[in-house]
């Protein structure tokens, strides 16, 4: 554990924007955090590089004014984060600093603020008692966080088997008052506080067992759960072209997702999107809980004219907070949006350094530095029998639009769902722009989610799903051979093949998500509305041309989402099937 | 330009590139501002004693025994009341003939808004276009570019548009602007009697191509200053943001770094970000609006400077010549304003949105008719249809010089509906339909 010893100085040596020199005096660490003085102005900076006396140090602020010679003080730990009550519904930088207790209009640079109130009260109570034997991560205690159970926990840097002396009894403390004392297996009596710091480079492990998802994750988004399902604790990713909506699906998920807790790391992208969920979320209620979407939400913004290297660290940090809380037993779900930036950010501090460049200019080693984020997240048993899951999706932003790219290809290796937006859809309006064909999830295929399918929502749920992608690849073709032949070139029947898959277009895969009915489909109205669709295809409707065959299923799909527009079971859900009925029993041959 | 008793003056450089010169000396800041033989330059790397200054007009003629001097500071803009319908260099000098400004001294390229002191944009900006208006409505605290091609009147519509925003500041941040271009501009302003309210930070063609690179920082402090400290509605206009790239580029490959993709520095990003994310509304009314020109060679929106243009602004706008009834109009299909969901339908009628969707969604289907015919197919009835409306649709809405109220431009997409379809294939919510579909 801490040891005191004497903390190693240095001078500044050299500058080129944000990557600094530093002369040292003894000893220093890879990613060792330091404070650069600038007159006063203490600079954050962490150690990227080391070559004999000197360090190469990133400045997560800006560098204007700096020169030779001033001085460097080295703080003995890498980047951490201060885990303890008081983390939700909070707005922190990517350093963990909590915007709002910072003074005026513009960030100034080396303000740094507490991302917990060290004089709040928390309504404590205990979990464990005297003579229980835990280990780090073990539950001490609660309090109540917002509606959510914040367990106290063992600190994650405890090796080893602790003791439980004393826990403190029910009643209000803060979060630096003792809430108990363990004793090590040496014997030695250690008093802990509801807060703990975690260097947000390495994983938590206070886990006892990291099986495959097996559990769906609801998202409200139908071509998500219906046709490429994320699982409980899995990951998935959403590269796409600008403007093709990564953001919009992102925030959907935000605020539909079936989970306790809600990490958003705007990292590098529009302040004015990060303003949004810092508007809107105090405002909605969280249908689950009937709670604000807020009390369950945490964002972390290091937007795009935010220090470039913060970036990086903000990702970090939004995992181990999601971490802290997945050790309490919920369900996190983290969206990082976009993930491409944070690969930028590696890049341009890359090129500084002169290191050799991989393709386009990234670093070398970035596949392995993603997959080994991606791996941080994940569905675990904790040692108490409960558990706990991060479920993460990413946003990638390939450049030109081009999925051959490092970032979306080291992503594709790493992520298991993938959600491809498809510049077409965005054009004609076909939101969300999923395309659900040339998207997958790997999860689909489990045995374990499958099992899931057929117990929870259908017995034949997954013949469904297939049946339904079988009827879109063939309208696909179909519109093919349209285009070609023209059409009447081509059967009726074709037309009928098209419009059938064109009714699974309009009425699932498509999704208003500005109309507050629509933005949000639970599992069981999906489930009716995929049997209506198919219910459809297996209808045989005569026509004497492919005109009418147009007319007629534009009138469906019409009819269909008017019953999406309506809250389910409605009246005006149901007036709407009743005529939707009407018009069927029109065409159809009995 | 100033300089000060005490400084002291170098005059031996050790090294002179294209770009930057190089010599020793200590006590400097970095990104301080110098004079190299009488011309401005900023430092761009400090190594010990070694320190590399940028020089913005280039080193054409630079003797190793140039003086320089160090002026101790970062680059500044003197801000005040003063500043409006001025007209400035890159650096901040006046250019009209008339004497510098006396004012608070400010840094260019300061720090950014926290972003929880901002407010959510949500004031409308009408212009008139319904191309705008209708489809890609603009918001105060925006930030948006026009995507261009060279020869279309991306400037003619930027002054109208800023001339009919109801803005108390216009600031005109020139990059590498044609001489007749800028007198257009200011010959727009004068004869709408706008030139109170307008400043301008102009680099033309004529003037050295790296010294664009403090256009933009020039023109948002000024912003900063009227939308922070006197709560303006300010409105940037940026032209064009391709030049200003170019000369990132040139920059960063004279300094030899490693090109990324179109060898644009790998910074990109970051450094368009920085000055578009200078957009901002804030809760006392002041705000920054940006918008931008984007040229691009050959319509190819996947060079670098768009795509990483794209990906940080709220949307873009194209303009297209439409053949059909030779004029320009805004594209419905690739424009987007991000922030129209925040206004349309709520500081807008409620049928807004969906009527905005279904003409754009019918304006598809007569893309798809027309590729058909061209294909030499049959059409049919549907088809024919909607390529009827498509032209009405261009010509009555579309066209830039289209100049209604919002309220007259749903009455005409109603009218529009009503002439060429059924309820059924227009596809809007009934309540609306009920309301709003004219009875005949
Ligand atoms: N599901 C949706 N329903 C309706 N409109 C949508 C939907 N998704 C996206 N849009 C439209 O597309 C616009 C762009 O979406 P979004 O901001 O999510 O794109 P993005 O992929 O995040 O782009 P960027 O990479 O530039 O951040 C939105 O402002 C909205 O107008
Ligand atoms: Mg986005």
């Amino acid at each position: 554990m801490e040891k005191t010893i004497k903390m190693t100085k240095g001078t500044v040596a050299g500058i080129i924007a944000n990557l600094v020199f530093v002369e040292v005096d003894g000893p220093v660490q890879q990613n060792e955090i330091c404070y650069i003085d600038l007159e006063g102005t203490k600079l954050m900076a962490e150690v990227i590089k080391i070559v004999g006396t000197q360090a190469y140090v990133q400045v997560f602020e800006s560098t204007r004014g700096l020169k030779v010679n001033h001085t460097v003080e080295f703080t003995g730990h890498m980047l951490e984060v201060t885990l303890g009550p008081g983390i939700l519904s909070k707005n922190y930088d990517g350093l963990q600093n909590d915007l709002d207790k910072m003074d005026g209009v513009f960030l100034k640079r080396g303000e740094h603020t507490n991302p917990l109130e060290d004089d709040k009260k928390w309504e404590f109570k205990p979990i464990a008692k005297a003579g229980d034997v835990l280990e780090a991560g073990g539950w001490l205690g609660e309090v109540k966080e917002n509606w959510m159970p914040h367990k106290i926990m063992v600190p994650f840097k405890f090796e080893g088997k602790y003791t439980v002396k004393s826990v403190a009894s029910a009643g209000e403390y803060t979060i630096l008052d003792n809430i108990a004392v363990v004793t090590d297996e040496k014997g030695k009596d250690i008093n802990l506080t509801m807060t703990q710091k975690w260097p947000v480079k390495l994983a938590i492990k206070a886990y006892t067992e990291k099986p495959r998802p097996f559990k769906l994750l609801e998202t409200g988004v139908r071509v998500i759960d219906t046709l490429n399902p994320i699982a409980e604790g899995g990951t998935g990713f959403i590269p796409g072209p600008f403007g093709t909506g990564k953001t919009v699906l992102q925030h959907a998920l935000s605020k539909q997702a079936e989970a306790d807790m809600i990490i958003v790391a705007a990292c590098g992208e529009r302040a004015n999107e990060v303003v949004e969920i810092f508007t809107e979320f105090p405002e909605l209620d969280d249908p689950r809980t009937g709670r604000k979407l807020m009390e369950r939400t945490t964002i972390i913004a290091n937007t795009s004219n935010m220090p470039v290297a913060a970036r990086e660290a903000s990702v970090y940090t939004a995992m181990t907070l999601g971490e802290y809380y997945r050790a309490m037993g919920l369900k996190v779900l983290l969206l990082a949006d976009s993930t491409s930036r944070w690969a930028q950010a590696l890049r341009e501090m890359s090129n500084r350094m002169e290191e050799l460049p991989g393709q386009d200019a990234f670093p070398m080693d970035l596949p392995a530095i993603i997959s080994n984020f991606y791996s941080r997240a994940g569905f675990t048993y904790l040692s108490n029998g409960e558990t706990g899951s991060i479920t993460f999706i990413g946003t990638v932003s390939p450049a030109g639009g081009n999925l051959k790219e490092p970032v979306t290809e080291s992503t594709k290796k790493a992520a298991r769902c993938f959600y491809a937006l498809s510049q077409q859809r965005a054009d004609s309006k076909r939101y969300p722009a999923i395309d659900a064909l040339e998207s997958y999830s790997k999860y689909a295929e489990y045995p374990e989610l499958i099992e899931y399918f057929r117990a929870n929502i259908d017995p034949d749920w997954p013949e469904k799903i297939g049946l339904a992608r079988d009827i879109l690849i063939r309208s696909r073709e179909v519109a093919e051979q349209i285009n070609i032949l023209g059409d009447d070139g081509v059967p009726v029947e074709y037309h009928d093949r098209f419009w059938k898959g064109e009714v699974i277009d309009f009425v699932i895969l498509q999704q208003d998500a500005f109309d507050k009915t629509d933005a949000s489909t639970p599992l069981e109205r999906q489930k009716y509305m995929l049997n209506w669709v198919l219910d459809i295809y297996h209808t045989k409707f005569s026509f004497e041309s492919f005109e009418e065959v147009g007319t007629f299923f534009k009138r469906v799909i019409n009819q269909m989402k008017q019953m999406n527009y309506s809250e389910y079971n409605s009246d005006k859900f149901k007036q709407n099937e009743k005529e939707l009925n009407t018009l069927i029993e029109e065409r159809k041959i009995a | 330009m100033e300089t000060k008793a005490f400084q002291k003056i170098y005059t031996k450089l050790t090294q002179v590139t294209k770009a930057t010169c190089s010599l020793k000396a200590s006590g400097i800041g970095y990104e301080e501002m110098a004079i190299v033989h009488g011309r401005l330059a900023q430092v761009v790397k400090i190594i010990g004693e070694d320190v590399t200054l940028q020089i913005f007009s280039g080193t054409e003629g630079i003797p190793t025994n140039a003086e320089v001097i160090f002026l101790g500071r970062p680059p500044v803009l003197k801000v005040g009341e003063e500043l409006s319908g001025r007209f400035f260099n890159a650096y901040g000098d006046p250019i009209d003939g008339r004497p510098p400004i006396e004012g608070e001294e400010r840094q260019i390229g300061g720090p950014s808004v926290n972003p929880v002191r901002r407010m959510q944009p949500s004031e409308f900006i009408p212009t008139g276009i319904a191309g705008i208006d209708l489809n890609n409505a603009l918001v105060t605290g925006q930030k948006i570019p026009f995507f261009a091609d060279p020869d279309q009147p991306y400037n003619q519509v930027m002054a109208m548009v800023a001339l009919r925003a109801d803005a108390d500041k216009i600031i005109l941040g020139g990059m590498g602007l044609t001489n007749d271009d800028y007198l257009y501009y200011k010959n727009v302003f004068e004869n709408a009697g706008a030139l109170d309210r307008i400043i301008s930070f102009v680099n033309t063609t004529e003037n050295p191509p790296v010294e664009r690179i403090l256009v933009p920082d020039m023109a948002l402090t000024a912003a900063e200053y009227f939308a922070v400290d006197k709560h303006q509605k300010v409105l940037v206009l940026l032209t064009d943001m391709t030049l200003y790239a170019d000369a990132l580029s040139i920059v960063s490959n004279r300094m030899d770094q490693i090109p990324s993709k179109d060898s644009m520095p790998g910074s990109l990003y970051s450094d368009l970000a920085k000055i578009y994310e200078k957009a901002v509304q804030f809760p006392d009314g002041g705000s920054i609006t940006i918008i931008a020109v984007t040229t691009l060679s050959g319509g190819d929106i996947t060079h670098a400077i768009p795509d990483n243009t794209g990906y940080i602004t709220e949307g873009q706008l194209f303009l297209r010549k439409d053949t059909d009834i030779g004029k320009v109009i805004v594209d419905p299909f690739r424009s987007l304003s991000r922030l129209k969901q925040l206004v349309i339908g709520k500081k807008t009628r409620a049928d807004h949105p969906q009527v905005m969707n279904a003409a754009i969604r019918l304006y598809a289907d007569a893309a798809n008719a027309k590729t058909k015919q061209e294909n030499g197919f049959d059409l049919t009835d549907y088809d024919d249809r909607t390529l009827k409306f498509a032209k009405d649709y261009s010509d009555k809405l579309l066209a830039i010089d289209v100049n209604i109220e919002v309220d007259k431009m749903l009455e005409t997409s109603w009218n529009l509906f009503n002439e060429h379809f059924e309820p059924a294939e227009v596809g809007i919510k009934q309540e609306f339909v009920d309301q709003y579909w004219p009875k005949n």
